[in-house]
């Protein structure tokens, strides 16, 4: 669906995207994870022909972006970061003035919009101003804009940032049954959970490039431990202690407020943190996560 | 709670098949926010002509004892001003339509980004949106029109119907350049700048109330680039029927080049404000 290689994108001397190289299928969704900044919604612009490739070549549906961009629009979806809603139109008229904009006929767009509205639950919000709708909706709304065509290829920028976790959890239930009826997602987010529950793949993006690539739990293995045991001390003092613990774990991170060690066993670390007459504040074992990778791969927290 | 339906019929989406169906696929647009905003334009399309013609063409006027030879032929001052108040009437049109609402668009809705998300480019929305404000300026132009008739300035009906279509090019001369310039700055602030040293000294000075001969011969010169008095000569040449076709040729040349430039140049600055 698309490809994409040593595919570039500079802004003046800032080179947002510096070469990349990476290939969609059909059916998959497929992530691209990384902090603000990484490259992620510049890729996704060039994938939506409104950002010109500076360099590298990408084909989407096999086509050539800067010479088919409304073909390839015609057959993609696409969910901006911002909401770009009428305000001033209702709930409806949005759906149906964008239905136009694809060439489909009135009476056509007219009964998309219904099972549109049905299906991110706005049904009874049909005749309510976009400026009345709450930011879950509005996300809601645009979801359902950009599947008004049947879009073969949905593109999403940072679908659920600044939604509260109820409101991501209906976005996520909706965005997996989406991918259920077959439609090939392309998402770009900074929150490692959500990458882990909707994507079949997923690059990790980082100052343009992509540091590594795979499916979440492979990534986590290959790039992680099966858990991590994190550790709290007192302010200022994990930067000392890590000298005393690391020898426990395969691997420790050492954060502003915490100290992280890898291992495939977090009890046992934990307990041999206590065996060594140290106290930390407050303990916990987790399972590695995608967070982790990132933070293994480039040092970096992914949410600053 | 229901999956996405895949069901009913299925037309393909399809990029465009030139200039003119890109646009007319955002006719329903235009409509929308017609019958969102129709109200709030009853306003300015009947009441307001009717009072500007009361206060300035009859009551204002009434003072106004001029021979007719120096009001370019009109046989009374009210004959004289009524095409003036026409134009700029639909200058006034183009510079609402295509100010603060344009900057809604990009700026604060940024619906412009999500029309360029669909197969439509920049040449459909621009044409979408002249074509728009054309046929607004045409609608209120010839209501205006209308109640101007009442009150028997005008010549010839062929004269008059000439008039409302000479209106057409007048909207465009003002909604080209006005876009072009809402498209290029960064804030609204800048629009109170057009509003007091473009639109309101043009309406004033551009032969709109008195022959601009009135302002002297360096001046008079000075008037003869606003584009608005090109406009109002052509109107009043067509109501009162006083044609001289090489003036007219003039005027015709002078609006449609700057609508046509002002045109291009307002698709490329949208390009370069969506596509980066």
């Amino acid at each position: 669906m698309i490809s994409a290689r040593g595919l570039r994108k500079s802004f003046g001397d800032f080179e947002a995207v510096r070469g990349i190289d990476v290939s969609v299928r059909p059916g998959v969704a497929f992530g691209f994870l990384g902090p603000n900044g990484a490259g992620k919604s510049s890729t996704m612009r060039m994938i939506c022909c409104v950002s010109p490739p500076s360099g590298g070549e990408l084909r989407v549906f096999g086509m050539d972006p800067a010479k088919d961009g409304p073909k390839i629009k015609a057959r993609l979806g696409v969910c901006p970061q911002e909401d770009t809603l009428d305000v001033e139109l209702n709930v409806y008229d949005n759906l149906y003035v964008y239905g136009r904009y694809f060439g489909l006929p009135r009476a056509e767009v007219k009964g998309r919009i219904d099972e549109l509205l049905d299906f991110v639950q706005l049904t009874d919000k049909a005749k309510a101003k976009v400026d009345d709708l709450s930011g879950g909706m509005k996300r809601r709304l645009t979801i359902a804009r950009s599947l008004i065509n049947r879009p073969e290829i949905l593109v999403l920028d940072e679908p659920t940032t600044g939604l509260d976790p109820q409101a991501r959890h209906v976005i996520w239930d909706r965005l997996f049954r989406l991918k259920q009826a077959g439609v090939t997602l392309l998402l770009t987010t900074h929150y490692m959970d959500e990458a882990e529950q909707l994507c079949d793949e997923l690059v990790v993006m980082d100052q343009g490039r992509i540091v590594a690539h795979g499916t979440p739990l492979g990534l986590i293995q290959q790039h992680s431990t099966r858990e991590v045991a994190e550790l709290r001390f007192g302010v200022g003092e994990h930067e000392a202690l890590a000298a005393k613990v690391e020898d426990l774990a395969e691997r420790i991170e050492v954060l502003p407020d915490r100290l992280l060690l890898y291992s495939d066993d977090g009890e046992a670390v934990i307990d041999a943190v206590h065996s060594r007459d140290l106290s930390p504040v407050a303990t916990l074992v987790r399972r590695s996560s995608l967070e982790d990778v990132f933070l293994h791969l480039t040092g970096r927290t992914l949410v600053d | 709670m229901t999956d996405y339906a895949d069901s009913g019929p299925a037309t393909a989406p399809t990029a465009p098949a030139g200039l003119v169906a890109g646009a007319l696929r955002m006719g329903d647009y235009w409509l929308t926010v017609l019958a969102r905003t129709w109200k709030g334009g009853v306003i300015t399309t009947f009441v307001t002509p009717f009072f500007y013609v009361l206060a300035l063409g009859v009551l204002l006027g009434g003072f106004v004892d001029a021979d007719p030879a120096t009001l370019e032929g009109a046989s009374t001052y009210l004959a004289f001003v009524a095409p003036g108040m026409v134009a700029a009437h639909a200058m006034t049109i183009a510079f609402a339509d295509l100010t603060y609402p344009v900057m809604g668009m990009l700026k604060w809705q940024r619906i412009y980004y999500s029309m360029i998300a669909s197969p439509l480019a920049p040449s459909h929305i621009v044409l979408a949106q002249l074509g728009w404000v054309v046929l607004r300026a045409l609608f209120a132009c010839g209501v205006f029109l209308l109640v101007l008739a009442a009150f028997g300035v005008f010549e010839t009906v062929a004269g008059v119907l000439a008039a409302w279509l000479v209106q057409g090019l007048v909207v465009l001369a003002f909604a080209t350049p006005v876009l072009l310039f809402s498209l290029s700055i960064k804030g609204e602030e800048s629009f109170a700048l057009i509003f007091r040293l473009g639109m309101i000294p043009l309406t004033l000075f551009s032969g709109t109330f008195f022959p601009i001969g009135n302002l002297g011969p360096v001046l008079e010169k000075v008037a003869m680039v606003s584009p608005l008095w090109h406009g109002v000569d052509l109107t009043r040449m067509l109501t009162l029927g006083e044609l001289d076709w090489g003036m007219v040729a003039i005027h015709v040349a002078y609006l449609g080049v700057l609508a046509a430039v002002c045109w291009w140049l307002a698709i490329r600055k949208l390009a370069e404000r969506l596509v980066s």
